[in-house]
Order: structure tokens, then C-alpha cells, then sequence
């Protein structure tokens, strides 16, 4: 069955493939505090996978456990096979790149670069042309000699970068590799780090708070909070079919309505909400039973805002009034007032220029918004 | 292996600076402490031993108290002991008085300045301390620098008894201690956010109620540091006294030392040093107190 | 307008309270060329004094002590108080840190009678039970030295090793250091600025020292700040006069020279950023 579908891109798809990275029930405890809650997770090889959360949550403890840096209180982890479990991090195939980068600041670049590869005894001749390479692949060439001091905040990235890959390790870890770049350069660089990346064809994992740089970079996202897994799945996954309210709202922005399961039925489920006064036609059926709590996820761009009233009313669409818009140039957003006190947020692209100065849709004008039935998403916790 | 081995040079690590402080700090004052239980005799060394093994292996230890007796008992010591924690006190406030203008002024400065500055302040710690006390036996003697000076003006006819008064001590004492009471204000200072003034003025807050309600609080830290490593060290002064007070000014630091040298009573130079060591304990454990958080707050 | 009154006001007090400090060595200075014996007298201009100082065999021996003395401890006090300095901020927690922290910290503020006295009283001790040290002098006073010095020192270790950022030695290991080659690597390296200004202090601290250098001391071994004591405390002396203009002259000039040396690097710093940014 395997050979006919290609899990080329989708390994995790694929029941057949053996994870390359395993963390089995692990947790780290700090005293009392709780920073990895018992956490199970699968890295395939050759992902860019990313670890999204808040601060506090957790992403950063269970990177330095990956490197070896701090060890699991309970649990074990498993890289290529290999149980980690008492591997300081000298002996690890693994290697980091860390927030600050970390450079020596008394090594040149050259040094810096070839550091690792002097404590693998490697020869001297393949370690320079190795350096050679490396400097190469990331444009540095030219500052070989330079000490970090001397460098600007992007150029420091790339040496942290080849510094750590010149060792071909099995895995590279990034703890906000971005963080401390200018929004420019941090374009920039996320598709630099995705073509090395795809042309080594080193397993990443990256640490991140940046929802933006996850959804670009990931081939897979892990949201944590807490010190659990919320969900996990590619960006796609996470962010049309949020698992919960809380990934609904860390990924993007989402409406969130509360309501009932008033009728479940093979090809469909309704859903009544009290606040705004609304029917929910979703169309496809789901495993839930009829009387049940749940809340419903729109997301902002998935609703049609409209002066001219829906066909059927009742169903997937509501009225209210523009109380807010935040002109974006390309898009606008528009919070519109429901009834009393209820603000939903729609995102439209601004396809009519204004005539005469006035936006097709203005401020305190009635509107009419209406979404399709598989735009809503229905979450049970 | 390679964690066995990581361990065990981490040990050898501490160990060195450990046991030689457990040895050549921490060992001697228990003798001290042993000694201070013990009599004066005349013999070598001066005092009688602790333990004594008596006939058929009986241990006989002796423990006399009689020197804390003594200590408590005559006028001389409590006053001197009070005279000491008088002298430190008054010293660390006026250390206080000329060392926080000074930080403050240093810490505002330009960068170029404040390493001047810093190093004019330095610098007379790396010259020899003992020279520089010397130097104000110079200026206040009775046909010293001073009084030749305001003779020659006009002021007076007498020379003023400078030299040999308490007065010669305290300026002795501030004059060696300001540096110790400047750096750990500026280090503190150094680390403030002075925008805080700022908004404290942009509130509406005049400048006397901004140093008052804002800046002192601030930099406490810095003074409680600063005084502590001028106030204990003081107390226990001995060079200053000798010779800027002569014989006048009784100071713990030389009874101590006259005990030891001049009266050959062990035992009871050891007590002085053991009820010294009683009166600083708590300023001392303090200072350790603020040292420890501050390396945690880093 | 209130600031103006304040910074004139920080201004008088610096200017006072560096001419404080100032004022009195410069006199020293001054009367080591006073003609007459009486010290603050002014007789007429005299090197004289210079010449008796250079005279005294005394002083010669007193300085040579001192300087041995100074160095050994120097750079013992250096080792210790680093080593003592990595264990207290890279070790974490471990048995007997409280103690380990109190006796490293407590030298800094115990009066020196005390420490003093303890030492002398435990070498006569040491001497009972295992017969050293047999005579006191260049080796008790070292001991001593040392034992203080390096409390200096480890307050200096410290200070820089909590500015180092913990993960420069995180990601030497991670390239494949063992903690040892990491020492050796990166922090030491690192440290070096740190270990100097350590060895300084240590020896200046040293060379001042007269009160534990006269209690741990033993017949024939005089230290000039022991020296300089028994000659002043019988009153004025212009040859003492000349020694501390040639102290003051050396260490004078030995600041100009740091200083002059750093700002130097300064400047070679700020060539190399600009350079940087250019790029």
C-alpha cells in the first residue's frame, strides 16, 4: 500500500518510516515546577520541525534536553536509534545554534568555524578545506579573518550557522534563530535557513516564539503550553483544524463563538450560538454528541462582509454594525459591532478602490457577514 | 568514564582553594578560640594546653573562662570596645558624607572623565597606606604643615594639638577608608537606571524630594555595601591609632596587639580577638548576606 | 536651573575630595627635599635625603623581602581565588558551598589583627605537633599572603565570570569540548583580563601589608612596611619622606603606563567596529 502513495514530503504520514528523533514520556522537573510535562514526539528525518510556544511553556527546556544540556528527569530520548539518555553533549551527533550565537570572542571567524572540527581530531588540511566550503556556502569568505566584535548581527548568524553544520551533524537545533534580527534581514534569512536546510538535508529543529516564522519555515509545528504538546501537524493542519481555542488563538487571530449541538447528523452538524443570536450549518459530520457545549472558530479572513444582504438568512451569516476598520493597504480588517457588545473580526482583501474618497465599506455603515459552511470550525475543548 | 571523570576534576577544582582556606583561615581561629579557654603561663608557648593526658590515659581538659571574666570584669575593655565602635561608626558616616557626592559625580560623568576619575581615586589605594598615614603625621603635628600654615598667616599664635587626638584618628581614618566606601557606591550606581530621575522630575517631583524619595533608595544597596567594608575594617584599626592617636586614643585594634606583644598574655589577647570577632559577627554576616544576593540577582 | 546648582555642587565635592586625597602625598613629595631634619620645616631645597636612603642596608634587604614575598603570593593568590572563583559561580549547588562561600568572602572584611594573630597562633600550634614551620619569616608571611589575597582575587573571578554569558561554554561543548578542554578554550582565555587584575591587587595588597606581616613575622625577616613603622612611630624622618616619593613615582608611573596601554586598546577597538560597519 505504501509503494503506490509517496510519502516523500510527509514522512509522518507513512507507517513504515521509523522516526529519526523519539522522545518518549519525557519530563524535566525543576524543584517543584513542572517545565516538560511527560511529552511524546516523532522527528522524521530531513524535517524542519518547529517547537511554537510562548514563553515559559516549556520549547526551550526540551531543546537543551535534545542537546544534552539539561537532562530528563524522567522519560528517555532516542536519536537514530540511540538512547541519549547519559550522552553529555560533547558526544552528541547533534549540534546547536544558539539564541545569542554564542561566538568565541576571541577566536576569528575561521576559528570560530573550524572549532568543532579541531576538537574531532580532524586533520588539518581537510579541516581548512573544509572551513573553505563552509564559508563559502555562507557568503563569508571575505571576513574569514574578522573577530565577531567586528561583524553585524546577520553576518554573526551565519557563522553560528556554518560553525555548526561544518560537523555534518545529524540534527542542528536553533533556538530563535530569528529573534535578533531586523524584520528585513529575518525575511531574508528565513529562506536562507530553508534552502540550506533542503540542500544538506540536516534535520532542524527549531525553537520559536514567532507564529510568522513557524508557518514559513516548518515542515511540521509542535504548539506547546505548559509543558504539553497542544498539537501537532504541519502549519496547514494547525492552523485550518486547530485541535483547541488555544491554538485556535496562538496561530492567527479567530472568532470564537460559544453554542450547542442542536442536530448531528452523517453529512452535517448544527450548531446554535446564544452570542450573536446565530446558526451554524457545518458540512461534514463529526463525532460529537447532540446537546453537547462546544465553541466554534471562524477565522477572520473566511468571512464575507457585505452591504447587500445574504440570500438565506439564518444560517451562516449575521448583521451588525462597522464600528472599526484598520486600513492595511493591501487588506483591511473590520470589527463589527453584533448586537450589543459582541466584536467579530473580518480581513478582506481590498479588491475596489474608493470612489469618490469613500471605501466601499465605511465606519458605522450596516453589513451583512456570511461564510461558507466548511469555514467553521468546531472545537470541543 | 567520561562523566566519572568530570566529576572528579570538578572535585580537585574546589578542593585545592577549600582545604587551604578550611587550613590557614578557618583552622586558626578555633585555636584562637582554643587558646582563649586557656591560662597564662610562663612558658613556651604562653599559655596552658587544652588537653592533658594524665596518668592512665585519662584526658583532663581543662577550660577557663577567667579571661572572658577579665575582659568583662575591667573598665578598660568595654570602654575601648565602645570607643572602637564609636570611632568606625562616625568614620563610615563621614566616608558616607564625601564618598556619595564623589560616586555620584563620577557616575554622571563622561565616559572619558569617569575613567579619569576612577583612576585619580585608585590610585592612592596602590600607594603604600602605611606612607600615607605618615604623611598626615606630617601635616598635623604640632610644628606640622597646618600649624605652620595658620601660624604663618596669622590665625593663631599657639600650634593647635592635632597629632596624637582623636581627631588626628578620624581624619586618619577617613582619609585611608574613603576608596573602600567610593567604588562599591559607584559600582552599585554604575548599574542604575537614571531615567528614573527623569520620570521622577517629569512627574513633578522637585530635585530634594527626587534624591530623597528616589535616588537614596535606589542606591542603598551601594551605601550599606560601602559602609560595611569601612565600618568593620575600622573597628578593628590598629595602625591609625598608634600612630596618629599615640597613646591617647584607645582603640580594640592596639589592646589587642599590646596584649599579644607587649604583655605576653596569650590567652587573653586571644579573648580580645574572640569578643572582636562576637561584635563584627553580625555586621560581617551581613555583608556576606548582600554579597550572596547580589551574585544571585546577576 | 536646579541641575545647575547640583552639578556645581558634585563638582566642589569631587574637586575637595580629590584634593583631600591628593593634598597630603603631594606634600610627602614635596618635604623629601626639605634641607632640615625636621620634616615639615622648609630648610632649604636637598636631595640629600635620597642618599641616606640608598645608603641603608636595611632598606635593601626590606625591599628585596617584599618583593619576593609580594610575587610568590601574587601569583599563588591568583591560582586559588580563580579556581575558587569558578567553583562558586560554575559548580552550582554542592556540599559545603555556604561554608566555602563565608571563608572566601571573609577575608575581605575581618580586621587584620585578627587574622593576624590566628595565623601566627596556628603556625606555633603546627610547630608543636609536626615541627613546622620551625622559624617564621619569608614562608608564614607568604602563607598568610596568600591566604588573604586570595579572597581578593576570587570577589574579581567572580564578578567576571557572572558577566560571561554561561552559553560560550554551552556551545563549546556542543562542538565537541570536554569540560576540560572547555576551561582551557574558552574560559580561561576569557578570564585572562580578570586573572591580571587579580594578580595586581594580590601584589599590591601584599607589599602594603604590615599588620599580618608583623604578626606572622620572625627575627630577621623585615618587610619594608614593617620597616617604615619602626622608624616612623618614633616621630618625623625625611629619608622616609624620600622613600615615599620613590614609591609614589613608581606607582604613578605604573598606572600612566596601564592606563595609557588600555586607552590604546580602546582606540584600537573603535578602529575595528568602525571598520565592521563600513562592510
Amino acid at each position: 500500500m505504501s509503494q503506490l502513495v509517496d510519502y516523500n514530503d510527509r514522512p509522518w504520514l507513512d507507517p513504515d518510516a521509523e522516526p529519526f528523533i523519539k522522545v518518549q514520556s519525557v519530563s524535566k522537573h525543576f524543584g517543584d515546577f513542572t517545565a516538560v510535562d511527560s511529552v511524546d514526539l516523532e522527528i522524521y528525518k530531513g524535517e524542519l520541525f518547529c517547537l511554537l510556544g510562548g514563553s515559559g511553556c516549556g520549547k526551550t527546556t526540551l531543546l537543551r534536553m535534545l542537546a544534552g544540556f539539561e537532562t530528563p528527569s524522567s522519560g528517555s530520548i532516542l536519536i537514530d536509534g540511540v538512547n541519549m539518555n547519559d550522552v553529555p553533549p560533547y558526544e552528541r551527533p547533534v549540534n546547536m545554534m544558539f539564541q545569542s550565537y554564542a561566538l568565541f570572542p576571541h577566536m576569528n571567524v575561521e576559528t570560530n568555524v573550524a572549532y568543532g572540527l579541531k576538537r574531532d581530531g580532524v586533520a588539518k588540511s581537510e579541516i581548512d578545506q573544509r572551513v573553505e566550503e563552509m564559508l563559502a556556502m555562507v557568503e563569508l569568505t571575505q571576513f574569514r579573518k574578522r573577530k565577531p566584535h567586528q561583524l553585524s548581527g546577520g553576518q554573526k548568524q551565519r557563522v553560528a550557522l556554518a560553525r555548526a553544520l561544518i560537523k555534518q551533524p545529524k540534527m542542528l537545533l536553533l533556538d530563535e534563530p530569528l529573534a535578533a534580527l531586523d524584520k528585513r534581514l529575518r525575511v531574508q534569512t528565513q529562506y536562507e535557513l530553508m534552502n540550506i536546510q533542503d540542500k544538506l538535508g540536516v534535520t532542524f529543529v527549531v525553537v520559536t516564539h514567532d507564529q510568522e516564522e513557524a508557518m514559513t519555515l516548518s515542515t511540521r509545528i509542535a504548539v506547546m503550553d505548559v509543558g504539553r504538546f497542544q498539537q501537532i501537524g504541519t502549519p496547514t493542519e494547525i492552523y485550518e483544524f486547530p485541535s483547541s481555542r488555544l491554538v485556535a488563538n496562538f496561530i492567527g487571530n479567530a472568532n470564537m463563538f460559544e453554542g450547542r449541538v442542536t442536530e448531528n447528523g452523517t453529512d452535517h452538524v448544527i450548531v446554535a450560538c446564544k452570542d450573536p443570536t446565530c446558526d451554524f450549518y457545518i458540512d461534514h459530520g463529526l463525532s460529537i454528541t447532540e446537546g453537547s457545549k462546544v465553541w466554534i472558530a471562524l477565522r477572520p479572513e473566511k468571512i464575507k462582509i457585505s452591504k447587500q444582504a445574504p440570500g438565506e438568512p439564518g444560517t451562516n451569516n449575521i448583521k451588525g454594525m462597522v464600528s472599526d476598520i484598520g486600513y492595511l493597504g493591501g487588506t483591511s480588517t473590520y470589527r463589527v459591532l453584533i448586537g450589543e457588545d459582541r466584536i467579530v473580526e473580518i480581513t478582506s482583501p481590498n479588491l475596489n478602490r474608493p470612489v469618490d474618497g469613500n471605501p466601499p465599506i465605511d465606519w458605522d455603515e450596516e453589513v451583512h457577514l456570511s461564510w461558507e459552511p466548511s469555514s467553521a470550525v468546531v472545537l470541543t475543548k | 568514564m567520561g562523566h566519572l571523570l568530570q566529576r572528579n576534576w570538578r572535585t580537585l577544582v574546589l578542593f585545592i582553594p577549600f582545604f587551604w582556606l578550611l587550613l590557614f583561615f578557618l583552622a586558626p581561629f578555633f585555636i584562637v578560640l582554643k587558646i582563649s579557654l586557656a591560662e597564662s603561663v610562663i612558658a613556651s608557648p604562653p599559655f596552658t594546653p587544652m588537653i592533658e593526658w594524665v596518668d592512665e590515659g585519662i584526658m583532663n581538659i581543662r577550660v577557663v573562662i577567667d579571661n572572658f571574666a577579665y575582659l568583662w570584669e575591667d573598665d578598660l575593655y568595654a570602654k575601648t570596645y565602645l570607643n572602637s565602635l564609636k570611632i568606625s561608626s562616625i568614620s563610615t558616616i563621614l566616608c558616607l558624607l564625601i564618598g556619595y557626592p564623589m560616586a555620584y559625580a563620577i557616575v554622571r560623568s563622561s565616559h572619558t572623565t569617569k575613567h579619569i576619575l576612577l583612576m585619580l581615586v585608585i590610585l592612592p589605594f596602590w600607594t603604600s597606606f602605611l606612607l600615607r598615614v605618615y604623611a598626615w603625621m606630617g601635616l598635623l603635628a604640632d610644628q606640622g604643615t597646618i600649624n605652620n600654615l595658620l601660624i604663618a598667616i596669622g590665625i593663631i599664635d599657639e600650634p593647635i594639638r592635632m597629632l596624637y587626638t582623636p581627631f588626628a584618628v578620624y581624619i586618619g581614618i577617613v582619609y585611608t577608608y574613603v576608596p573602600f566606601m567610593i567604588l562599591p557606591l559607584y559600582a552599585n550606581m554604575e548599574k542604575l537606571d537614571w531615567i528614573l530621575l527623569e520620570a521622577a522630575a517629569d512627574l513633578g517631583a522637585k530635585p530634594m524630594t527626587t534624591f530623597f524619595t528616589v535616588t537614596l533608595p535606589m542606591t542603598l544597596p551601594g551605601i550599606v555595601a560601602g559602609s560595611l567594608l569601612v565600618f568593620i575594617p575600622a573597628t578593628g584599626e590598629f595602625v591609625i591609632p598608634d600612630l596618629l592617636g599615640g597613646g591617647n586614643v584607645l582603640m580594640i585594634g592596639r589592646i589587642l596587639y599590646n596584649e599579644f606583644n607587649a604583655n605576653i598574655d596569650w590567652p587573653v589577647a586571644s579573648a580580645v580577638a574572640i569578643a572582636l570577632l562576637l561584635l563584627l559577627v553580625l555586621p560581617m554576616m551581613l555583608y556576606q548576606h548582600i554579597q550572596a544576593k547580589q551574585t544571585e540577582a546577576e | 536651573m536646579n541641575n545647575g546648582k547640583q552639578s556645581r555642587f558634585l563638582f566642589t565635592m569631587t574637586c575637595f575630595g580629590l584634593a583631600f586625597l591628593y593634598v597630603p602625598m603631594i606634600l610627602l613629595v614635596f618635604y623629601s627635599f626639605n634641607k632640615s631634619r625636621i620634616v615639615p620645616v622648609w630648610g632649604g631645597f636637598s636631595t640629600k635625603w635620597y642618599g641616606v636612603l640608598f645608603e641603608s642596608k636595611e632598606v635593601g634587604e626590606a625591599i628585596v623581602l617584599s618583593l619576593k614575598v609580594a610575587t610568590v603570593n601574587a601569583t599563588f593568590a591568583m591560582i586559588l581565588g580563580t579556581l575558587a572563583g569558578l567553583a562558586l559561580v560554575r559548580f552550582g549547588r554542592f556540599k559545603g558551598r555556604t561554608l566555602f562561600t563565608g571563608m572566601i568572602s571573609a577575608p575581605l572584611v575581618m580586621p587584620e589583627v585578627i587574622t593576624g594573630l590566628s595565623l601566627l597562633l596556628l603556625f606555633i600550634t603546627l610547630n608543636e605537633f609536626i615541627g613546622w614551620p620551625s622559624s617564621r619569616g619569608f614562608t608564614t608571611i607568604t602563607i598568610a599572603h596568600i591566604t588573604f589575597s586570595m579572597a581578593y582575587v576570587a570577589v574579581i573571578i567572580q564578578s567576571r565570570l557572572t558577566g560571561m554569558a554561561q552559553d560560550l561554554e554551552e556551545a563549546a561543548q556542543d562542538l565537541g569540548a570536554k569540560p576540560f578542554r572547555v576551561l582551557v578554550d574558552i574560559t580561561l582565555p576569557l578570564l585572562a583580563p580578570g586573572m591580571l587584575a587579580g594578580w595586581l591587587l594580590a601584589f599590591t595588597l601584599s607589599l602594603d601589608d604590615l599588620i599580618i606581616a608583623s604578626f606572622v613575622s620572625g627575627p630577621g625577616a623585615v618587610t619594608l612596611p614593617m620597616l617604615i613603622y619602626s622608624r616612623i612611630r618614633l616621630g618625623l624622618r625625611p629619608d622616609i619622606n624620600a622613600l615615599a616619593t620613590i614609591i609614589i613615582l613608581v606607582v604613578a608611573i605604573g598606572v600612566l603606563v596601564a592606563a595609557w596601554i588600555m586607552f590604546r586598546q580602546q582606540k584600537q577597538r573603535e578602529l575595528e567596529l568602525k571598520m565592521s560597519e563600513e562592510t
